[in-house]
């Protein structure tokens, strides 16, 4: 068949997340750069499972499997679960989590352009869930550990399960900037003599603030190629900043400074690579400022009241669940119809 | 300066314009034959006034307008009518059309026909010229003009001409500008006149800046006011409605008339149609068409009502691998279902294309919300969640939406990196509805129809049964009457009563029959309904229940014509 338009423009949704794969990078150079290649191991492990799972997934569900598997699409979810876990985890970790994400969240739900949440953040809720132990293995950045463990021995970690013999995993690893500001504040540390600590830079975790920043310079660049609007990372890390600050302002000994927040955990990556998903997030832009405003709300809630280390995850996920609400109540007005008077009598034969 | 206005979305296709507006317009040579449709407006077809065999000459009136919105189709030129019969149109639809097929004799004689002082004429005078001129909106839309003067009560503030051209490829209301201004406001003067418009506005897109230059200095000559407005370059900034809101800031929902809100808006091509058709008498014989794409010499011609494509591609020497034409422009242009179609007054340009030249975009991939589509709408619609609908086909939903107010511009299909025939989608889910509406309607009068029927049975029996009644009880009364005529006459009263009270209650009966046969029909497909559609069931509802009424005063009146009947 023939018809208008007869042009085109030459994007396609494979040119679009291998530039969001791009945007990554920044983030993941300062990654390895703090705290060594292990990073790249798992980001490699999950891609591997992220096609393979989806190319199984196709083939059951009876689809083309070639022109799925060039999307970029598989790829994107292995590399955000990647980078939302610590790097140090037993392999079956990321493999479980990324199949997971893959195979019920995306797939189950109809493949591409059909899941209502972000799989990535499905695999990293049951991974959390399910291995807590695990999930709390987090790289000590260069310099700030008595020992270091070499690439080699991470793979064989990894993959084997086994340390050199002088080593245990406490000496290698420790708890998140967040989650250790947490137990030390839920013992009444002061917050200055939390901040002493030689895991803390200038805004927040050391290391870990400029591995914010890298995806932060990301982020800005998917701006600026416009392949996402300022609507969910402005509302989501305004609301933070906003509810942080209010906070802070009330009880400074209890509560930290918004910037913390902002470069602490998954928030840079949440706002400008998770959230932004458009599958999972709504489509109106005045149903987007919502959306990353309740995420940036929850966000801080789990971060300063709940149970776990950090927010981004679970904000993401019941902020999905509400997409459709929002988007049926965010409809914005018809060419002609922004009058009350015009309003009525819409879409007339 | 005037304060311009900006409508939602829109996008930056290649203009690719050079090509053709480079030479000035050529008039095209005489064809061998003109195939001329007699429906190549907006409205009812004109009815043919020839018939194969006949002698015409040039602007003879060849078809009459009829009723309402019509319009009137002339011969191009002098000549023979060959046929009157179906030849495939350039339409969407593929499907052939009435045709008077004329041979030229290369007099080009013209027919009598002369001007009339507008100024002088009244309203409805202009307006009939016009009908027999046959003058229809020439930017693509043929809506017959003398219709866009009917304002009713309206009072118009703003008269635009639209000479924007915001379509790829397409250069003949450009060159047109360039070259016939002065024509052209001559035309806005008439328009402007005959609307009593307080002012008028020409909007060109920037990307034109000798025809904005040379309009402006044909519109400082004329004694109206009339601005020529450079706007800015972008698709479809030439769309009636999205001009009016550049210009203006008014925005035209659909299904309202621009009246109502106090503009209307002309093409540029149609005022000078108008002016000489005015002026001199002339109809409408010929438009110009841009011919362009896969060509070696793209130029615009000034071509008559009925060429054959194929003839008049050949002008602009098409490259050999050129395999298909599409009329108008890239974005909203229709691919010709043959080189062989005529040229009609909706033709402004013909398209050359190759699969080099547009290349089959390459298949369609699930729909990732990415919102593109919205933010390229200039209609400000969701397109994504209609094409969800469209493909669902809950259509009662993609109404709600406003599924029709797209003007199917094709912004969006043209920024999806899925590349998803948006456009495409919309077109079915509208023809789906259309499709639905009168099937509901025409199940609707069956129904009427056979519940009628159903009654009017009903009564003839029951009446059969009545009048049987009635001559028995008239013979046992005339029996009885003849054994005691003594008897008082009160008696037959009594039995003629009770004669009445059972006719009464058999038709009671078969009005309840057909009471509960009409409840046990249960509606179907009721379920999301629009406004409107709840609204068009309440009407029918509402027509039905009179009918019911009638009906009932129909079962009522055989009681009072009974006596009568009773000997």
């Amino acid at each position: 068949m023939f018809f208008s338009p007869f042009i085109s423009k030459q994007d396609t949704v494979s040119q679009i997340m291998l530039k969001v794969l791009l945007a990554l990078v920044p983030g993941i150079a300062l990654y390895v750069w703090y705290f060594g290649p292990a990073i790249l191991v798992s980001i490699t492990l999950a891609s591997i499972t992220a096609l393979g799972t989806e190319a199984l997934m196709l083939k059951l569900r009876d689809r083309p499997i070639a022109p799925f598997l060039k999307d970029n699409s598989a790829l994107l979810t292995g590399w955000l679960l990647a980078l939302s876990i610590p790097p140090l985890a037993p392999w079956w970790l990321i493999v479980v989590g990324t199949a997971f994400g893959i195979a019920i969240a995306k797939h189950l739900y109809g493949g591409l352009g059909n899941n209502p949440f972000n799989p990535a953040m499905i695999g990293y809720a049951v991974l959390i869930i399910s291995f807590p132990v695990q999930m709390t293995h987090w790289l000590t950045p260069h310099g700030l550990g008595q020992v270091e463990l070499g690439f080699i021995d991470q793979l064989g970690y990894m993959f084997a399960g086994v340390l050199p013999d002088s080593l245990r995993l406490d000496a290698i690893t420790m708890s998140t900037p967040l989650d250790t500001l947490k137990t030390r504040l839920h013992l009444d540390e002061p917050i200055k003599q939390i901040f002493g600590l030689p895991i803390y830079g200038h805004l927040a975790g050391h290391g870990s603030e400029m591995v914010a920043l890298g995806f932060l310079l990301g982020g800005l660049y998917l701006l600026a190629v416009r392949i996402i609007s300022w609507h969910i990372p402005v509302a989501f890390l305004g609301t933070l900043f906003a509810t942080a600050s209010i906070f802070y302002l009330i009880d400074p000994a209890h509560y930290v400074a918004p910037l913390f927040h902002w470069f602490s955990g998954a928030a840079m990556l949440g706002a400008f690579f998770i959230l932004t998903d458009p599958i999972s997030s709504p489509t109106t832009h005045k149903g987007k400022l919502i959306f990353a405003a309740g995420a940036g709300l929850l966000t801080y809630l789990i971060r300063a009241f709940g149970g776990f280390p950090d927010g981004v995850a679970f904000a993401t996920l019941l902020m999905n669940i509400c997409v459709p609400l929002i988007d049926a109540y965010t409809q914005p007005k018809v060419f002609g119809r922004k009058d009350k008077a015009d309003g009525k009598d819409g879409g007339q034969p | 300066m005037r304060t311009l206005y900006q409508f939602h979305g829109g996008v930056h296709p290649p203009t690719n314009k050079a090509q053709s507006a480079r030479a000035p317009i050529v008039p095209a040579p005489l064809p061998s034959k003109l195939v001329i449709p007699f429906h190549q407006h907006v409205g009812n077809m004109a009815k043919p006034l020839v018939k194969a065999g006949d002698r015409v000459l040039k602007g003879q009136l060849i078809g009459m307008p009829e009723d309402g919105v019509s319009s009137a189709v002339h011969a191009s030129t002098s000549g023979t009518i060959a046929s009157i019969g179906m030849e495939v149109v350039a339409h969407a639809s593929g499907l052939p059309d009435l045709c008077a097929t004329l041979i030229p004799d290369g007099k080009d004689e013209w027919a009598m026909h002369e001007g009339m002082d507008y100024r002088s004429a009244a309203d409805a005078d202009v307006r009939f010229a016009l009908r027999l001129a046959g003058v229809v909106g020439l930017g693509g839309a043929v809506y017959p003009s003398d219709m866009k003067l009917r304002t009713g009560r309206h009072k118009i503030k703003s008269l635009v001409l639209n000479g924007a051209e915001c379509e790829p490829y397409i250069t003949c209301d450009d060159r047109l500008m360039r070259e016939r201004a002065a024509e052209i406001i001559r035309g806005a003067e008439i328009l402007r006149f005959a609307l009593d418009a307080e002012e008028v506005l020409v909007g060109i897109e920037d990307n034109k800046p000798e025809a904005i230059a040379a309009m402006r200095q044909a519109a400082a000559a004329s004694s109206d006011k009339i601005e020529v407005v450079a706007v800015p370059t972008i698709y479809p900034g030439g769309g009636a409605k999205q001009l009016i809101r550049v210009l203006t800031g008014i925005e035209i929902a659909a299904g309202v008339r621009s009246t109502e809100k106090g503009v209307q808006c002309f093409n540029v091509a149609t005022a000078l149609g108008i002016y000489r058709a005015i002026q001199f008498g002339e109809p409408l014989l010929s438009r110009i068409v841009t011919v362009t794409g896969n060509v070696r010499n793209a130029q615009n011609f000034e071509v008559l009502i009925g060429t054959p494509v194929n003839e008049l591609v050949a002008l602009a020497d098409p490259l050999p691998d050129t395999n298909h034409y599409i009329m108008g422009g890239p974005m909203m242009g229709i691919p010709l279902p043959s080189a062989q179609v005529s040229v009609v007054k909706a033709t402004n340009c013909i398209i050359a294309a190759s699969d080099k030249l547009f290349p089959p975009a390459p298949p369609p991939m699930p729909c990732i919300r990415c919102t593109r589509c919205a933010d390229a709408c200039p209609a400000d619609l969701q397109p994504q969640d209609l094409y969800w609908f469209a493909k669902a086909k809950e259509f009662g939903k993609a109404q709600e939406y406003h599924l029709f107010d797209c003007i199917e511009c094709g912004a969006c299909s043209y920024v999806c990196p899925s590349h998803i025939p948006l456009v495409q989608y919309y077109r079915f889910a509208k023809s789906e509805i259309w499709a639905r509406e009168s099937e509901k309607n025409a199940a609707d009068k069956a129904r009427e129809r056979h519940e009628y029927r159903e009654y009017r049975i009903e009564r003839e029996k029951q009446e059969k049964a009545d009048k049987l009644a009635a001559k028995e009880k008239a013979a046992q009364l005339a029996r009885e009457q003849a054994a005691k005529p003594a008897q008082s006459a009160s008696v037959p009263a009594t039995t003629d009563a009770s004669s009445e009270d059972a006719v009464q209650q058999k038709i009671q009966a078969a009005i309840n029959h057909a009471k509960q046969q009409a409840a046990s029909v249960k509606p179907k497909n009721i379920e999301q309904l629009t406004p409107r559609q709840q609204a068009e069931i309440a009407e029918i509802e509402a027509r039905r229940a009179h009918i019911r009424e009638l009906a009932q005063s129909h079962v009522d009146h055989p009681h009072v014509d009974h006596p009568k009947e009773a000997p």
